[in-house]
């Protein structure tokens, strides 16, 4: 049902390399960032379809690309989704003339504002909270996308069918399920949800840890 | 339908230095990106934005308990004042560590990260193995950055699957008393808003 990105509780990864930690290994990762948010700032597709990009890349890619590289799959994916470059202009590397979205390029002097501004996502929503902090829910029995088969979804597996208690309400959000596919944002209510270690693992590590997961509404029914 | 087909990735160079060469070129050749452009959100990552604005915050919480509760229960009109909101950073809780709890913060299904306050991840953050494993072995993962909680401490893992970014306010070391927020900043790491790491120990 999920992806390969969704690797919550896998097995088998070894120990985390704590050394790995400059911000940009590479001169190019920093480059990766910054091409990715300046073509983001054109305006043709948003966080959830730009996740769903890096996702869709092929399980053999993702597992054997960089970070950045993904980014950059992903990039070079929406690009040709959307219509902003062409097949053969990626192929050629040649620019067919100048783009009718030029005059939506992010300037230098812009940059600054437009990291300040960010891009919330809450949203007012007709659809009422069901749930209240200490109500019991149930986390939906699978993780795929209820709307589009195979698409976008923010309910990681290892989670998928636990009972767990609502812990905050965070208000109306953009659903990313819908979001993701050109189906507008139909936001609803999100809650962080906290699911005890013992629902999740076989062998959790101390019976009283536990993982808190941001789940919408959709994604819960009462327990 | 999400498409599944043959992926342009495979129309750019293999290199990826030279991958990212490549559609920078062909983006700034149709008029759609400005490198100077590129060169600011750069030097923003790299020089301004970092953990030093989540260091600064968390040791205002340490020494200003109306502040503090504050910070705890709804964040974000105090981030807008101190110019700490933005990209990646809209919507920020703040969790507080405590003799009984422990949190740390992971983003199993990509990266999310709190921009504002800590900067761009660490590569580690973004790893398969961090990804993978923390939520299911949290002590364990904790023992690769040399951590070891007290016996019976519980452990909170905060999986950021939502545009909700969280923080972690590790607690205050014994024998800080007196010191400025200026010095308790210092103490206060990265990898301790994360949840990887403990506020260092004055005169460590």
């Amino acid at each position: 049902m999920s992806r390969v990105h969704d690797m919550g509780g896998r097995f088998g990864d070894g120990a985390v390399n704590a050394s790995d930690d400059a911000t940009f290994a590479q001169d190019w990762h920093a480059r990766a960032l910054a091409l990715t948010l300046a073509a983001g700032a054109l305006g043709q597709w948003n966080i959830d379809i730009s996740r769903h990009a890096r996702e869709r890349l092929s399980p053999k890619d993702y597992t054997r690309f960089s970070y950045y590289e993904k980014w950059m799959g992903g990039l070079a994916e929406l690009l040709i989704e959307a219509g902003v470059v062409t097949r053969e202009e990626l192929q050629s590397g040649k620019a067919d003339g100048i783009s009718p979205l030029a005059d939506r390029k992010l300037l230098a002097e812009k940059v600054a504002a437009a990291l300040a501004a960010g891009g919330p996502a809450d949203r007012p929503s007709d659809i009422a909270p069901a749930f209240k902090r200490g109500d019991k829910v149930r986390l939906r029995a699978r993780s795929g996308n209820a709307l589009v088969n195979g698409g976008h979804t923010r309910l990681p597996a290892y989670a998928a069918g636990a009972i767990g208690e609502v812990v905050i309400y965070h208000g109306t959000h953009i659903l990313p399920d819908s979001s993701a596919h050109g189906l507008g944002e139909a936001p609803e209510p999100l809650f962080a949800v906290a699911v005890k270690s013992t629902e999740l693992w076989e062998h959790p590590e101390n019976p009283n840890d536990e993982v808190i997961l941001d789940l919408w509404q959709s994604y819960l029914e009462p327990a | 339908m999400p498409h599944d087909h043959s992926h342009p990735h495979t129309d750019l160079p293999s290199d990826p230095a030279l991958r990212v060469k490549a559609l920078e070129t062909l983006l700034v050749d149709k008029g759609l990106v400005d490198p100077a452009a590129l060169d600011e959100i750069i030097e923003t990552y790299a020089h301004k934005v970092g953990p030093q604005n989540g260091a600064k915050v968390v040791a205002k919480m340490w020494v200003d308990p109306e502040f503090r509760a504050a910070m705890l229960s709804d964040p974000m009109p105090l981030l807008r004042e101190m110019d700490l909101y933005g990209r990646q950073g809209e919507h920020m809780i703040f969790v507080e560590n405590t003799p009984e709890v422990h949190n740390v913060v992971v983003c199993t299904l990509c990266s999310c990260y709190p921009w504002p306050l800590l900067g761009i991840p660490p590569g580690w953050y973004k790893s398969d193995a961090y990804r993978a494993r923390v939520v299911r072995e949290p002590r364990a993962v904790l023992a690769d950055f040399g951590v070891t909680l007290p016996e019976g401490k519980a452990v909170r893992v905060w999986d950021s699957t939502a545009e909700t970014r969280y923080l972690v306010v590790p607690e205050r070391p014994e024998g800080t008393d007196g010191m400025s927020e200026e010095e308790l900043a210092a103490l206060i790491t990265r990898d301790a808003m994360i949840g990887t790491g403990l506020a260092l120990e004055p005169n460590s």
